[in-house]
């Protein structure tokens, strides 16, 4: 997976709840879209290039839906 | 025996709560008020005869063969513009009424040419028929003198075969002006006029042209309704007339429309639109009722092939040979690595049962949801957009639904060429004054067309649709034009309390989007209020909405104005996507998409799974498989390398062709399904001939959510029909699927799928088509959705922030360069490219403004170099106002055009819908092809040259 293609994916999804005056709202949507919508390899390579390389290019608000993202998964629904 | 004629009634049927009582030939009768006499008289049973007259058109009065005798009027009046009355007393048949019906059928006949044995019509031949039915004997007058025939031979002495479908002979015209009437009332052209006088009177299209000169668009109308052989389809005047009928749905685009298939032995004569189909009423346009020659074209492929390498010849081999080799290609590569390397790429030009067997076999055989559909590069956005707001991924309204709007916007959609049968039922629709509001960056036909007359064009930058949008909802808020009681019942309040803040927002007002779209703050105002205030509005867009990197975030904005405006559940207002290809909706409704099962079920909720493991014994996964856009980028990482691909041509389709190319090199087995060797077969190891829709049965689900019947015309000429190749493919991947006819599939899908509970063949051969949901709730199909209650509940409202695409212009690609489609060519043009459409767009042209032509010293028809960050290809220029300055347009029917080698990856945010509509490109007058076209040239000879002998000798 082209990681950089993914990053800008990410960021897309992050630039539309972005306006979302509640943040924890913007957060948890961010997370159920990229749930929702991604194949799970595309998501854990995103997941492992912020772990390996920080937030390198990621929008903050994606970066936490991320983290978010990290945490439900590793707890059934 | 020549096909029985429907019944027709003379003139159209009229709406009115009113009824009135009427006697004809002694027998009452009760019609709508507004009903002609002629009507009502058939409705009784009693045809009065006629020739000017027929149902699909206003009456005329021109003939005076239905002059009847009413109680206590003076004179003969003509049946069909004599509106009945309340207790009229009318007569048909009585002698004076019988002499004077063969007098003037023996003037008709003294200016015919009787040469009725050999006459193409013989057989339906309504001037043949009434002269039968007036009892004439003889012709006083002789044949002798003056008359119609002989002078037009000595003015025109060829009839006019400039169309490739119809001739015109204008010696057998009896000057009824059906057909005039049929271009302005039924197709809305206004190509035809009678010109001359008396005997010289004769049909003009355009100014006295050839039909191929004038402004005609061959949508076959006038030859429907002419009652003579003077407008006939060339295949019955070669064929003959027909043996038998069978209705079917056409293959095209989204509007659906019916068909009766006239046949003989496995020879389609001709088609002619369905007058009950419910999408078309009757109407057609060059494409469905004319091309589907395709079908029979010696580039058909019928026998499976397979090849190791796309370098190897290919190699005939039998249906068994050919299965079990992709069988176990797809195990073997499974086998090496691991269950989600493999998937299944299914069509909007394949049949309901089509695309659900396909997705089934991705879940069920394959065991992964790496399923997606072409709906990913069109229409993605209006299912994720229509799901989050109104809950339901489909259009809310019926087509009918036009004729009660208001005012009509159109959006990013150019229904004269893409849904030209819709048009034309909308531009009847503005004929009676409905406002248009259009809002597109180039001129399309409805913004000035006979009789029609855009109130406002938004002429709007490429890119900038939710600008645009979030501007006009802005105006709604901040005027107070908000229908607060609709959104206080129907919709979630906080939802819209948070998006009313939003768009009231200053920096969402007209004035300040205006940098970003380019259109006039007053202009973006005045549309707005007349949206609001004007009455029905209903919104229709197509690609140039979803087409973007913020596609989903404009179907939301267009959500969003319908629900704050009050414009949705009733007739006349709505959310209308329409749909590129005839069977979107129904690929979409079937799970085609790798995250949702059949009827828009997220594949990871629990529940629904079950229900299809008790079903089909095999647990769907939980987690969403890969979109068509991530199997490229996953091939290309080498984690996807085997695909199912049944009638669509990803290669030529899809955007940024190079990468496309790149990522089916790094596939290990390419099964494609079609009628031809495609763009995307090039670079397949199995070939499968698929099987065109005459040679089938299924259905197809089209923009209003209709589901038609697809009827077996003729044998598939490959041998199978589409649904069994799959079934085989999947028997032979040890997943056992056994039906003995599609009925059974849809038996399947309505047992698994609560929104088609109700549907069944038998229903649908009952009613003819059925529009989804069908079930316990509405047991005939839902017409208009969210009457009472949205889907979801209350509607939602999101915010639709603009972010400008990152496909931005530069110094070095200074120009938008934005897709389109034309009239007489079809999507990748697989199918229209093999017929004679191609006489009215044998290319596609670069349409540049004549300043930023001028600017580079490009002239009409000079070879231009269109590059961009993607790649670079050739085309002719046509240099045109229809597009604004800084703006390019081009269609991509073409392979050898390549439009798709310039588009790029970027895509929509929540889908990855390709952002087709924005590409930023550099034009320059050039000499030659570019480097992808001639390798494309070299590449297809190639591999043409690698089919078997016989196959490369009909190609």
């Amino acid at each position: 997976m082209d990681v950089q293609n993914l990053v800008r994916m990410a960021n897309q999804i992050g630039q539309f709840f972005h306006s979302y005056p509640d943040h924890d709202e913007a957060v948890r949507e961010v997370a159920a879209h990229l749930r929702r919508f991604w194949e799970p390899r595309m998501r854990r390579a995103l997941v492992e290039h912020m772990n390996r390389d920080g937030n390198d290019g990621l929008l903050p608000l994606v970066s936490e839906a991320l983290h978010l993202m990290q945490t439900q998964e590793t707890t059934p629904t | 025996m020549t096909l029985p004629r429907n019944t027709d009634y003379g003139t159209p049927a009229r709406a009115s709560e009113a009824e009135v009582t009427l006697s004809i030939d002694g027998i009452d009768i009760t019609v709508p008020a507004g009903t002609s006499v002629m009507r009502a008289a058939q409705d009784c049973g009693t045809g009065i005869p006629k020739l000017c007259a027929t149902d699909s058109l206003e009456p005329f009065g021109s003939c005076r063969l239905c002059l009847v005798e009413i109680e206590g009027r003076r004179g003969y009046p003509a049946s069909c513009t004599t509106i009945a009355e309340a207790g009229m007393q009318v007569r048909t048949q009585t002698p004076k009424l019988a002499e004077l019906r063969r007098g003037i059928m023996e003037l008709y006949i003294s200016d015919h040419p009787l040469d009725c044995l050999t006459c193409s019509a013989n057989g339906n031949c309504e001037l043949q028929d009434m002269t039968g039915v007036v009892g004439l004997r003889e012709v006083r007058y002789g044949m002798k003198g003056r008359n119609h025939f002989d002078l037009l031979s000595a003015l025109s002495r060829e009839k006019d075969e400039s169309n490739p479908y119809f001739s015109y002979d204008p010696s057998k015209c009896i000057v009824c002006n059906r057909c005039v009437r049929a271009c302005e009332e039924t197709q809305g052209t206004f190509a035809l006029t009678i010109s001359g006088r008396g005997f010289d009177s004769r049909v003009s299209p355009g100014e006295s042209q050839p039909f191929m000169e004038s402004e005609c668009v061959s949508c076959g109308a006038c030859v429907q309704a002419c009652p003579t052989a003077t407008l006939m389809e060339k295949g019955v005047i070669e064929h003959g007339q027909a043996e038998r009928k069978v209705t079917t749905t056409c293959a095209y685009c989204g509007v659906g429309c019916a068909f009766d298939a006239e046949v003989k032995g496995t020879t389609v004569v001709r088609m002619v639109p369905n007058k009950d189909g419910g999408a078309n009423h009757g109407h057609s346009c060059v494409k469905g009722r004319f091309a589907f020659g395709y079908a029979t074209h010696p580039d058909r492929i019928t026998t499976p092939m397979i090849r190791h390498s796309i370098e190897d010849a290919w190699q005939p081999v039998s249906w068994d040979e050919a299965i079990k080799h992709a069988a176990s290609e797809f195990r073997r590569i499974q086998a090496k690595h691991g269950r989600d390397s493999i998937g299944g790429i299914t069509s909007s030009r394949c049949t309901n049962e089509e695309t659900y067997l396909v997705q089934k076999l991705v879940r069920a055989a394959f065991g992964n949801n790496n399923v997606d559909t072409c709906a990913r590069v069109c229409h993605s956005p209006t299912g994720y957009g229509l799901k989050q707001t109104l809950g339901e991924s489909a259009g809310t309204q019926t087509f009918d639904s036009v004729m009660k709007a208001d005012v009509i916007v159109v959006m990013g959609a150019n229904p004269t060429d893409g849904h030209p049968v819709f048009a034309s039922q909308m531009k009847r629709r503005l004929r009676e004054g409905a406002r248009l509001i259009v809002i597109d960056p180039r001129g399309i036909d409805l913004v000035r067309s006979p009789h029609i007359a855009a109130d406002h064009h938004l002429k709007l930058k490429p890119g900038s649709n939710v600008a645009l949008i979030t501007a006009m909802t802005h105006v709604v808020v901040t005027d107070g034009l908000v229908k607060e009681d609709f959104v206080r019942e129907r919709c979630e309040w906080h939802s819209y309390e948070q998006w009313r803040d939003f768009v009231a927002l200053p920096e969402n007002s007209p004035e300040a989007m205006a940098a970003a779209t380019g259109v006039p703050a007053a202009d973006v105002r005045a549309a707005a209020r007349l949206f609001a205030t004007g009455g029905n509005a209903a919104i229709y867009y197509g690609l140039g909405v979803t087409e973007h990197s913020q596609g989903s975030t404009t179907v939301i904005g267009i959500a969003n104005l319908a629900m704050a405006t009050g414009n949705i559940g009733r007739e006349g207002v709505g959310v209308n996507p329409l749909r590129g290809q005839n069977n979107v909706q129904g690929s979409c409704d079937m799970g085609s998409f790798p995250h949702e099962l059949p009827g828009y079920r997220h594949v990871s909720d629990a529940a629904t799974r079950a229900l299809f493991r008790e079903a089909w014994g095999v647990e769907p996964q939980p987690e969403p498989g890969l979109r068509i856009p991530n199997m490229f980028e996953a091939a290309l990482d080498g984690s996807f390398l085997g695909l199912y691909c049944e009638g669509e041509d990803i290669v030529q389709s899809d955007p940024n062709t190079q990468h496309v190319e790149a990522a089916l090199r790094a596939m290990e087995c390419v099964v494609v399904q079609d009628l031809f060797l495609n763009e995307t077969a090039k670079f397949a190891h199995v070939f499968l001939p698929g099987s065109s829709f005459l040679e089938k049965n299924g259905t197809f689900t089209n923009a209003e959510r209709r589901i038609s019947p697809v009827r077996k015309v003729m044998p598939p000429l490959g041998g199978k029909e589409d649904w069994e190749i799959t079934a085989m493919l999947s028997n032979a991947l040890g997943y056992p699927m056994h039906y003995s006819h599609p009925s059974e599939i849809m038996d399947e899908i309505a047992r698994l799928t609560p929104t088609f509970h109700g549907v069944s063949y038998r229903k649908l051969d009952e009613m003819g088509s059925i529009q989804w949901p069908c079930n316990d709730d509405a047991p005939d199909g839902t017409p208009i959705m969210h009457i009472d209650e949205f889907v979801r509940g209350k509607g939602r409202f999101m915010l639709t922030e603009y972010v400008p695409t990152e496909e931005r212009t530069s110094k070095r690609f200074p120009l938008i360069l934005t897709t389109g489609r034309i009239l007489s060519q079809y999507n990748v043009g697989a199918q229209t490219r093999r017929t004679a459409n191609s006489m009215w767009h044998d290319e596609d042209r670069l349409e540049i403004h004549p300043v930023d032509a001028e600017t580079r010293g490009i002239g009409e028809g000079d070879w231009v170099g269109i590059s961009s960050r993607a790649g670079q290809t050739v085309l002719r220029a046509r240099v045109s106002e229809r597009m604004q300055p800084g703006v390019v347009y081009t269609t991509f029917h073409f392979p050898e055009s390549g439009a798709n080698v310039i588009t790029t990856d970027n895509s929509d945010w929540a889908t990855n819908c390709p952002e087709y509509k924005v590409t930023a490109v550099e034009v320059t007058r050039v000499t030659q092809p570019s480097e992808w076209q001639k390798r494309h040239r070299d590449f297809s000879q190639h591999q043409i040259a690698l089919l078997p002998r016989r196959q490369r000798e009909k190609v």
